[in-house]
């Protein structure tokens, strides 16, 4: 079995973020960047799923060289082989699904694992684009995951409830935190991530099919009204929204 | 510009979603612009609020009716959708973004060849160009984007877009279509429901707890006040870690993105990760003891106090003047 988990690089999300004044671009500068937090979910699964069934796993990135400290943080948590399609262009969800798609053919994986989305531009797109372009079935946002020969079951969260999905092999799954409870680089993960080498491999063809226009910043909103420290404010507060804000 | 849209109408136990409305009551006013065809597409079994569609819109109406489609087949929906897009020319697409509209919307866009944009809040003409807004990192940034593709498909972000019901709507039209070889490769085999509850996603009132609670049993501090606005509970991160609350009520960057009418904070600090995913909400309260908890700075009304004192107090205001 091949097993490929896609990662992205993304800001921390608890940075400050500074636009620069093309009015397009985030000031890079002092902002920490982070293996994106869903795509530890599905870094776990892709080991689970290899310690359960055999296999071989890798991890592909899509992006600028600094991508490769993603790979390495997936190398340390155990995956075999790491991926570094690189390119100095900005890659929309489109261009980076055709070079992960591409790259995931190559490899020849029966199991495709993404996170549900990106914590910088929340899309959560490039797993079903990915899938549809291999015409593999594709499961998002899922909480359970389980393989059974060529069957594959998933829990998918949906509002209110759960969604079972059937389907088989090959599969592209998106993941959902509480698939697992993604474990942490060993000491000696961290020593051989850092002694494997990352395949790099230019990416060809961008052809976005989004454009950023501009980034601006959300207009302030006026502070509010504090309108006391205990309960005798609540008749206020009572009285305000029922009122002044119509929310009930 | 003749530019036909197609709005995709979800159902969810044969009955259309209200986020869909607020999806076909934009595309309306978008096609008042145009001078295309507006048509909504139904998927599904025995649609029980169809004659609802007719207050917002005289879209056609095409009504993919099949018993096996009544779940969700991403497969066989996303088939069915590119023949309607196909057979009525469509330009552009719209969706709720729901659960089940970004997972679709997606699969629709790359087999037309379409550009695709999630969660948008705003849809607008610059000149000649639709331009969507979107949150971006953590809702610290809008960011806008055009698709360059010709047809173009984007996800409305729920309780954002407004119902607006239409006076004189002229006669619409319900055409059954049957398709033929849906692709089953892929099917909703089970829903397992997780409560009666509204969802926290699409209540229109939201009542957040965190860590401020204290415990498990405190949340029916919460759940009365949600009852007796009947909305819904929310939780911080903290609390579903703490395993106080179900996992499906966190709001915010790992959880659901909402954007209520009313949204209560209690006892939450207001980190961005939760902020992220409820500061569109359009009027939000926090009830804090901390004076300086950066929930303040994004509520336009709060009482910086003892939270057992207040929400007791809160539920039977409310409720006083609800009998009234
Ligand atoms: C990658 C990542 C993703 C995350 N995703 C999410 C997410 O989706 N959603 C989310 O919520 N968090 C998320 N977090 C966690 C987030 O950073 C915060 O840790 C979390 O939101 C804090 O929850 P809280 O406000 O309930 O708790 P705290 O920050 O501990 O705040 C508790 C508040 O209660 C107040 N309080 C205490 N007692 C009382 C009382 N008696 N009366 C009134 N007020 C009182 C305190 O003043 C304090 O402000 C994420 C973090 C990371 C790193
Ligand atoms: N440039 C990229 N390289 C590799 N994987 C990516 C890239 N962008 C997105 N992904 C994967 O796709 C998932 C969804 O991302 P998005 O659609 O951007 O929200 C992420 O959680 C990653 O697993």
């Amino acid at each position: 079995m091949k097993i490929a988990v896609c990662v992205n690089y993304v800001p921390d999300t608890a940075s400050k973020i500074n636009i620069n004044e093309d009015n397009i671009s985030i000031d890079k500068t002092g902002i920490a960047f982070v293996l994106n937090p869903y795509d530890e979910y599905a870094i776990e699964e892709a080991l689970k799923i290899k310690e359960h069934s055999g296999g071989e796993t890798f991890v592909i990135s899509a992006g600028s060289e600094s991508n490769k400290e993603a790979i390495r943080k997936a190398l340390a948590m155990g995956i075999d082989n790491g991926i570094l399609l690189i390119t100095r262009n900005e890659l929309d969800s489109y261009s980076a699904a055709y070079a992960l798609a591409d790259e995931i053919k190559n490899i020849g994986a029966d199991v495709v694992l993404l996170g549900k989305q990106s914590v910088d531009y929340d899309n959560s797109i490039v797993g079903q684009i990915t899938a549809e372009i291999l015409n593999y079935p594709c499961i998002t946002v899922v909480t359970k995951l389980e393989l059974d020969g060529e069957k594959v079951i998933a829990e998918r969260e949906i509002e209110g409830g759960k969604e079972i999905v059937e389907t088989h092999l090959p599969v592209v799954i998106t993941a959902q935190k509480g698939l697992n409870d993604p474990r942490y680089a060993s000491l000696k993960g961290i020593m051989t991530a850092k002694k494997k080498i990352i395949d790099e491999k230019p990416i060809a063809a961008i052809d976005n099919f989004t454009e950023t226009i501009s980034i601006i910043k959300p207009a302030p909103k006026q502070k509010g009204r504090i309108l006391g420290s205990d309960k005798s404010a609540v008749k206020e507060l009572v009285n305000l929204l029922h009122n002044e804000a119509k929310a009930f | 510009m003749a530019n036909n849209i197609i709005v995709f109408l979800e159902q969810r136990n044969d009955i259309i979603k209200k986020s869909s409305f607020e999806t076909l009551c934009f595309a309306e006013k978008l096609n008042s612009k145009l001078s295309g065809v507006l048509s909504a597409v139904l998927i599904g079994n025995e649609i029980g609020n169809l004659e609802e569609i007719k207050k917002y819109s005289s879209a056609n109406i095409l009504f993919i009716k099949d018993e096996r489609l009544k779940l969700y087949s991403p497969s066989a929906y996303a088939q069915a959708l590119v023949k309607v897009v196909e057979a009525n020319a469509g330009d552009i697409i719209l969706f709720a973004n729901t659960s089940l509209g970004r997972d679709l919307a997606p699969k629709v866009s790359t087999k037309i060849k379409a550009g695709c944009l999630t969660d948008c809040v705003a849809i607008d003409y610059e000149g000649n160009e639709l331009i969507a807004t979107r949150p971006v990192y953590a809702g610290k940034a809008l960011l806008k984007t055009k698709i360059k593709t010709d047809k173009k498909v984007f996800t409305l972000r729920p309780n954002t877009f407004p119902l607006s019901p239409v006076e004189n709507i002229k006669e619409t039209q319900i055409e059954i279509l049957k398709i033929d070889n849906l692709d089953f490769s892929i099917k909703v085999i089970d829903l397992i429901k997780s409560s009666d509850k509204a969802d926290v996603s699409e209540a229109e009132i939201v009542v957040a707890g965190g860590r401020g609670l204290k415990s498990a049993e405190n949340f029916v501090l919460i759940e009365e006040l949600a009852q007796a606005l009947k909305g819904a509970v929310g939780a911080s991160r903290a609390v579903i870690d703490a395993g106080w609350r179900p996992h499906d009520e966190q709001v915010g960057q790992t959880g659901k993105t909402v954007s209520p009418k009313l949204y209560i904070a209690c006892g939450i600090s207001g980190a961005i990760q939760h902020t992220a995913g409820m500061a569109t909400s359009k009027c939000i309260v926090a009830i804090n003891k901390d004076n300086d908890a950066p929930i303040f700075s994004i509520a336009d009304y709060g009482i910086s106090g003892d939270l057992f004192e207040i929400l007791p107090a809160l539920t039977e205001e409310i409720n006083t003047i609800k009998k009234q």
